[in-house]
């Protein structure tokens, strides 16, 4: 899969190269919403907040103070996304007693709303139109322009994140988040801070989302309301139990079928393809509910084991 | 001084009070039966111990420390431990895996990140199976095993973390004849490492392993001293007889 993504752009027309690179990104996004759902069962409906926020906030360092080196606008969307991960995160799931699926779940998707509705209200961040025009990311003297380029840059980010994500899951780490999936109130009785090992966990995937959100809106060149709200939050969640949730790679496997599947339906039948996608992801997640990941990899071998296997 | 001392504990469900001043004192290394009839209060009081509930009025003090607010994880990081009545294992996790999550839940962040105990926890993990007869089953998912192993599965568990104060809560609860011997058998040696608060049906299981007894009846208790004062008490006979 590596190969074929690594070849891709030398096939591919310019203008596809640039849509397959938005693709890249949305699969880093869409893996920060399998690291709270998949792995540790915290249902965030308002994952796209922290990909917008960053996204906002990389464009006003750029608009209002002329900075557009990577080097710090990369970790500014990381550190925007951890933070705003962090608050959102500290007062749903810090509380006294454990919350709910439910309330983490409108809790987030509120706060999604309200993102958006802030966004859109607010002339500083441009209303409705967002802050266009932002002027590439630079290295040095070098800008970054879409294209090729910024399609391997994408790519290194995509795979670096997803072999940490990788070694995290794998980890005895990862077998406490299984544990907070499959019970959390079991795995407090063995004296684990449940909540702060949740807070942990979302801020992480914060920080991968809010990096997401700052690649995306340096490759698109602006930002604008949707990218905060709850069309953004909802499209992850689809990505992700698509492809499979609690797997990594098929988060990425459900964007790339995802986004493949609408930019081919969307020039072959312009006018019905949305209710195409929905009745075909309707499909899987009735036939399917664990995904199309599902096809390959048996339930057994997704939860996988964390113990060095035992003498046979 | 007593390791559990447990005074005044009243919880009120709304309307019905379901412990009125319950009291419960464990002496080191004692192994204490929590007996009463169905609807007694025996798994309010044990829940109102390990945290699971809180009591309305009263205090739990655990090795002179009053608990009585402290979370389940900081009771269980203060060196108590609870099997609880319905099993819950974790089941798509293998057994190894139930162990090991159990074992290491009081390691750090950064120890856990970068799996710095792992190898450490390898044998104590295969100990734990040994000694609970699970380790042919260490690579299969927990919810391969029976219900009688699951239930062994959970006390191991509930021993992993080296509890000074172990909770079982009706830990024969649907076994057979056979694995309620073998439970007993099992739960012999951990006398030398720690106290047992036992809630149970079975009273001939209750009878063979505990050392003293408290007898719940309507939320308060009945009666407390050892096996065969409890036998003896005329207090005791009325109320078991009055519900046979």
């Amino acid at each position: 899969m590596l190969v074929i993504a690594a070849l891709l752009p030398l096939v591919l027309q310019d203008y596809l190269t640039i849509y397959a690179t938005r693709v890249l990104i949305l699969c880093l996004f869409a893996l920060s919403f399998d690291l709270v759902w998949g792995y540790a069962g915290i249902m965030s409906f308002g994952q796209a907040v922290f990909f917008g926020s960053a996204g906002y906030g990389v464009a006003l360092i750029t608009r209002d103070l002329g900075v557009t080196s990577m080097l710090i606008v990369l970790p500014a969307g990381l550190l925007i996304g951890l933070t705003f991960a962090l608050l959102l995160g500290g007062f749903l799931l810090l509380g006294r007693h454990q919350s709910s699926v439910i309330f983490v779940s409108l809790g987030t998707l509120t706060g999604s709303y309200a993102f958006d509705r802030l966004a859109r209200g607010w002339y500083y961040l441009g209303g409705q139109n967002g802050i266009p025009s932002i002027p590439p990311m630079s290295l040095g003297r070098y800008d970054l322009d879409e294209g090729p380029v910024f399609y391997y840059f994408a790519l290194g980010i995509l795979v670096l994140v997803y072999l940490l994500c990788r070694f995290l899951v794998g980890s005895q780490f990862g077998l406490a988040l299984a544990g907070l999936r499959e019970n959390e109130q079991r795995i407090a009785f063995f004296g684990y801070r449940v909540q702060r090992l949740k807070a942990i966990i979302f801020s992480v995937a914060g920080a991968i989302a809010g990096l997401a959100g700052s690649l995306y809106a340096f490759h698109e060149g602006f930002v604008w309301p949707n990218m905060l709200g709850v069309v953004m939050s909802t499209q992850v969640v689809l990505y992700v139990l698509f492809g499979g949730a609690g797997t990594l790679i098929g988060a990425v496997i459900g964007t790339v079928v995802i986004e493949a599947v609408s930019f081919w339906l969307s020039n072959s039948y312009q006018d019905i393809w949305p209710i195409i996608l929905g009745v075909l992801l309707l499909l899987v997640i009735l036939f399917r509910p664990a995904g199309l990941i599902s096809l390959i990899v048996s339930e057994r071998e997704r939860v996988g084991g964390f113990g060095r296997p035992p003498k046979a | 001084m007593a390791l559990l001392e447990a005074r005044g504990i009243t919880k009120i469900f709304g309307k019905l009070t379901a412990l009125n001043g319950a009291e419960l004192t464990v002496a080191e290394n004692e192994f204490h039966g929590l007996i009463g009839p169905n609807g007694s209060g025996k798994s309010t009081l044990m829940k109102c111990i390990a945290g699971a509930e809180t009591p309305t009025t009263g205090t739990v003090k655990f090795g002179g420390r009053d608990i009585t607010q402290f979370p389940p994880s900081e009771r269980t990081r203060a060196g108590m431990s609870l099997k609880f009545q319905i099993t819950s294992v974790l089941p798509a996790l293998t057994l190894y895996d139930n162990v090991l999550l159990a074992l290491q839940a009081q390691a750090s962040l950064p120890s856990l990140v970068f799996s710095r105990t792992r190898g450490i926890l390898h044998d104590r993990v295969m100990a734990m199976l040994e000694q609970f007869r699970l380790v042919d089953h260490a690579a299969e998912p927990a919810s391969a095993l029976s219900h009688g192993q699951q239930q062994w599965l959970e006390i191991a568990m509930a021993l992993a973390p080296d509890p000074k104060l172990l909770l079982l809560d009706e830990p024969t609860g649907g076994m057979s004849l056979e694995e309620r011997r073998v439970t007993g058998e099992l739960l012999q040696p951990i006398k030398k490492r720690c106290s047992l608060v036992i809630v149970e049906h079975d009273l001939d299981f209750i009878r063979d392993i505990c050392d003293r007894l408290t007898v719940l009846d309507q939320g308060s208790v009945l009666d407390c001293g050892s096996v065969a004062q409890i036998q003896s008490s005329a207090k005791v006979q009325e109320v078991y007889l009055r519900r046979a």
